[in-house]
């Protein structure tokens, strides 16, 4: 068994649900993102057993690229955090309505398709072709499905589009300028390259064009907010629970080691960027009136958080933002997927429409709440084991990092009640509100048991990636 | 070289099916008759180059590899005919006839070992094309294009008489293996150089490259839009491959200043393609202006020509395929319609799905988005650029590729987010055909890009 059996599944995945049916499609869907799940835990048990799921074949000759997939501990969480995903977004997409289904779920399938891809993917170029792949599918799934008038939605999805088509094509003239040099795309080869300081700074930027603008790093992030306001909830998930992983994966896997020099020389302005971004984002979510706007800038704050831990160049920091983007991931899909249910209930996404919901509606106030704590990493929460673990790494560099990274705490902690008490308590409403119904509760449960199964219990994640970021460490200090 | 004689002998078979009234079954035959030169061509593909008529024609890997592509590429057009000239079924054979002719001068064009017959290629093409362009004889627009398009070409072919006759002067030859090999001595007269400026001069005239690049717009949108796909698809493919073979032939080492002359003319191509481009409400006058820029990226190869005929290769192909993708569904979306403006892009998404999604498949492509044959396309030019050391030139490329994402994606939010403003109109057939197998075929070469890279 081999990786590259699951990106078949999710392929024929996608085609087969296009041609179930608008009727049938979301369950093929289901039915294959479960397929999905299920084979990426077999795949992670064969890893553990020792066996080899590698893939490797020779896929165009000149210039030299590689059909290669590679699964170590770090592709493999990144892996189960999007098939573990998919069929959480999929299943809470059941409530709705949408014209077209065999297009919208299709997309979705061969959106999961490509970022699958793009973690797996150790030749350069044939991770360049999915990171592009997974972008065509959102921009379709947002442009076409989102809400909100078209002429604002259109700008804001094109905008986002070319903005990150921008940043990628940097990327591309980087990997094409590092081939000229190596002659090949393989990472195991990149890794080994020594290059000038020069050479170096331009490919460092290059590369981080691209991801800072994926990620979304300050001053990058302006696509962001409107796009996850205008996408339907589903591509907002998509988006922010796993699409953005791809740039803090990217940065992990391929920009530091290859250029540690620069990394090294521009530590401390690119976790000044991320800290920045961390209150930015705090700040700007205070001022928020529209609850998915909210809670876009509360995502930038938390990536901010997560960058930063990425470019220590410490074990801690890169564990610690490695447990963050998984956490990160299924909160923010968990608040988003509360945003929509109040939506589908009330047909408002403006927080000053809302408020006393919880005497209506207990059992949705206590599993919302829950995930707004969170949010807001409370201890014993999976959320406080990476935050805590990021802020400790970057206490070892400077300790002001530390404190203005920490920061995300309090003002998270101040935005979020905030919006909560907005959102939730007061008066009961005139509105009725319906309390969620068995499969909006299964969703909303599901991810809650994965925030506090992991936030007691992550050692088996630790256990899983410390040698991969090991060894992406010590590619980083080999040359000193 | 039997490829050419079949090829004209099909053209001759048109000419007679008017004479025998057959002209219902022209396109059907024709398009067998090109599938068997198709299949002869790819048996004259030799490792060793023949030669032909004392030089005249010079049957290389070069020129089958291109020639195949032209017999593709007319295959495609030529059936698109069958519905487009619905209304003219009087002259459908002088049509195709025509458009077999063209193939001739194009096959001509890139199998020339001697200067005369390069020429006579290049004005087999032009007057084949002059004729299309002003084929809707009643429409002002058409006579205009036509007029406009033969004015310029004209001079452009003067242009290249000159400078071939300033070339013989210098060389006392035009066999073209006889030019380069004199061209290696010291001593060259100062007009071979004016000679092969001019020729360069003359083609990029006929590639539509800045600053030559005028006549395009009026052209392409007056014309009868199939008319506009064979010059956009394979006019340009076989200008390029032309150009390419001479300066690879003929200038054996290219000097540093003309080195600088084709960057400076690719990016300013590319430039102005794709700032013009972003402005146009015409699809036809979009796509010439989109073509303009295609045309400086595909200048890239000169830069490189040891290495990069492959390149060249598969670079057209994609673009080509994708040409004929975007115009099978422009032909059918504006089949009832008197112009060819976004607006009657409008809500296709909703009105024919599978269209619509051919159509943003192949601006895809044009845009370079991976899987899409475009993508490897300009993956590989870039490669072989910064091989040679243009990184500058690259970078500026990419500023491009990013531009020209502005005015693809226009046409495809149109077809997304619109309202259609008109009902269905039932599709015929022959334009799924063409349009699913030429996205189909570009894909492939997404995915199997060593086939055609290789051939070369």
């Amino acid at each position: 068994m081999n990786v590259s059996l699951l990106l078949i599944i999710l392929l024929v995945g996608a085609f087969t649900t296009y041609f179930a049916g608008d009727k049938l499609a979301s369950k093929v869907a289901l039915l294959f993102s479960l397929v999905a799940l299920g084979l990426s835990i077999a795949l992670l048990n064969a890893y553990n057993a020792g066996e080899n799921v590698n893939f490797f074949k020779y896929w165009i000759n000149k210039p030299t690229v590689v059909y290669s997939l590679t699964a170590d501990g770090l592709s493999l969480i990144m892996l189960l955090l999007t098939t573990a995903l998919t069929p959480l977004i999929i299943y809470s997409s059941f409530g709705n309505e949408y014209k077209n289904a065999k297009s919208f779920y299709a997309l979705i399938l061969f959106m999961t398709f490509a970022m699958s891809g793009t973690f797996l993917a150790s030749d350069g170029l044939l991770y360049y072709i999915f990171w592009e792949l997974a972008l065509i599918p959102i921009y379709f799934i947002a442009l076409i499905w989102g809400n909100g008038d078209t002429e604002e939605r259109k700008k804001a999805v094109v905008k986002f589009f070319i903005y990150t088509l921008a940043g990628s094509l940097f990327m591309l003239i980087a990997f094409v300028y590092l081939y000229q040099k190596t002659g090949s795309f393989l990472i195991q080869d990149l890794y080994k390259i020594e290059l000038t300081q020069t050479e170096q700074f331009w490919i460092f930027w290059a590369f981080f064009l691209a991801y800072a603008i994926k990620i979304p790093v300050i001053p990058f992030h302006t696509w962001q907010a409107k796009v996850y306001q205008k996408a339907p909830t589903v591509g907002t998930m998509l988006l922010s629970g796993i699409m953005l992983k791809m740039g803090l994966y990217s940065v992990l896997r391929w920009q530091i080691p290859i250029t540690p020099v620069a990394s090294r020389t521009y530590l401390p302005i690119l976790i000044g960027l991320g800290i920045a971004g961390v209150i930015y984002g705090s700040i700007v979510a205070l001022r928020q009136k529209d609850l998915k706007k909210l809670l876009a800038y509360s995502s930038l704050a938390h990536v901010g958080l997560i960058a930063a831990g990425c470019y220590t160049l410490n074990i801690d920091g890169l564990r610690g933002a490695v447990l963050q983007m998984l956490s990160h991931g299924f909160v923010v899909v968990g608040l988003f997927f509360a945003a929509e249910i109040i939506h589908r209930r009330f047909d408002t996404r403006e927080i000053a429409n809302m408020g006393g919901i919880r005497t209506q509606a207990p059992k949705f106030a206590s599993l919302f709440m829950i995930l707004v704590l969170a949010s807001v990493a409370l201890p014993t929460t999976f959320n406080f084991v990476g935050e805590f673990t990021v802020l400790y790494s970057l206490y070892q560099i400077n300790v002001w990092f530390a404190v203005l990274g920490g920061t995300t705490i309090i003002l998270g902690a101040y935005y979020m009640l905030k919006m909560y008490q907005q959102v939730m308590l007061g008066e009961t409403n005139k509105k009725v509100f319906a309390d969620v119904t068995l499969h909006e509760t299964i969703v909303l449960v599901l991810i809650i048991a994965v925030i506090f199964f992991f936030g007691l219990y992550p050692r088996p994640i630790n256990e899983l990636i410390n040698p991969s970021l090991d060894q992406i460490l010590r590619t980083v200090n080999r040359i000193q | 070289m039997n490829t050419l004689i079949a090829i004209i002998g099909l053209g001759i078979l048109c000419l007679l099916f008017e004479i025998f009234d057959a002209r219902k079954a022209i396109i059907p035959i024709v398009v067998i008759g090109l599938l068997a030169v198709l299949g002869l061509d790819i048996s004259e593909y030799n490792a060793a180059p023949t030669y032909h008529y004392n030089n005249m024609i010079v049957v290389s890997k070069f020129s089958s590899a291109f020639s195949g592509l032209f017999i593709i590429l007319t295959i495609f057009l030529v059936s698109l005919g069958n519905k487009f000239y619905e209304n003219h079924s009087t002259k459908i054979s002088d049509f195709i006839a025509i458009k077999i002719f063209l193939l001739a001068g194009a096959v001509a064009m890139v199998s020339f070992g001697n200067l005369a017959m390069f020429f006579l290629g290049i004005e087999v093409l032009s007057i084949a094309l002059y004729v299309l362009a002003s084929s809707n004889r009643l429409s002002i627009k058409s006579n205009e294009a036509g007029l406009k398009y033969f004015l310029m070409g004209s001079f452009a072919s003067g242009i290249i008489l000159f400078g071939i006759c300033l070339i013989y002067g210098a060389m006392g030859s035009f066999d073209i293996v006889e030019i380069s090999e004199l061209s290696r001595s010291a001593e060259l007269p100062v007009w071979f150089p004016i000679g092969i400026v001019l020729l360069f001069i003359g083609m990029l005239f006929k590639i539509a490259a800045v600053p030559f690049h005028f006549w395009a717009p009026d052209v392409y949108e007056g014309s009868p839009a199939l008319t506009t796909a064979v010059m956009s698809t394979l006019a340009k493919v076989v200008a390029i491959a032309t150009l390419y073979k001479l300066v690879k032939t003929m200038n054996a080492d290219i000097s540093p200043a003309f080195q600088l002359i084709i960057v400076i003319v690719s990016i300013a191509s590319m430039t102005v393609g794709n700032i013009m481009a972003l402005r146009q409400i015409n699809v036809k006058r979009m796509l010439a202006f989109s073509g303009i820029s295609h045309a400086g990226f595909m200048l890239m190869t000169l830069l490189s020509t040891a290495k990069s005929s492959g390149t060249l290769l598969y670079y057209t192909s994609a673009y080509a395929l994708a040409g004929i993708a975007a115009f099978a569904v422009i032909l059918y979306v504006c089949k009832t319609r008197e112009n060819e403006d976004i607006t009657n892009f409008h809500g296709l998404g909703k009105n024919n799905p599978l269209m619509a999604a051919i159509l943003t498949a192949s601006l895809l492509s044009m845009a370079g988005i991976p899987i899409f044959g475009g993508f490897f396309a300009k993956l590989f030019l870039f490669s072989q650029t910064i091989e040679s050391e243009f990184v500058v030139l690259v970078v500026i490329a990419v500023i491009n590729s990013i531009i020209s994402v502005g005015y693809y994606f226009k046409l495809i939010l149109a077809m997304y987010t619109k309202e259609p403003n008109e009902a269905k109109i039932p599709t015929p057939a022959v334009y799924y055909a063409v349009a699913v197998i030429a996205i189909v075929l570009n894909i492939a070469l997404g995915i199997f890009p060593s086939f055609v890279l290789d051939l070369l």
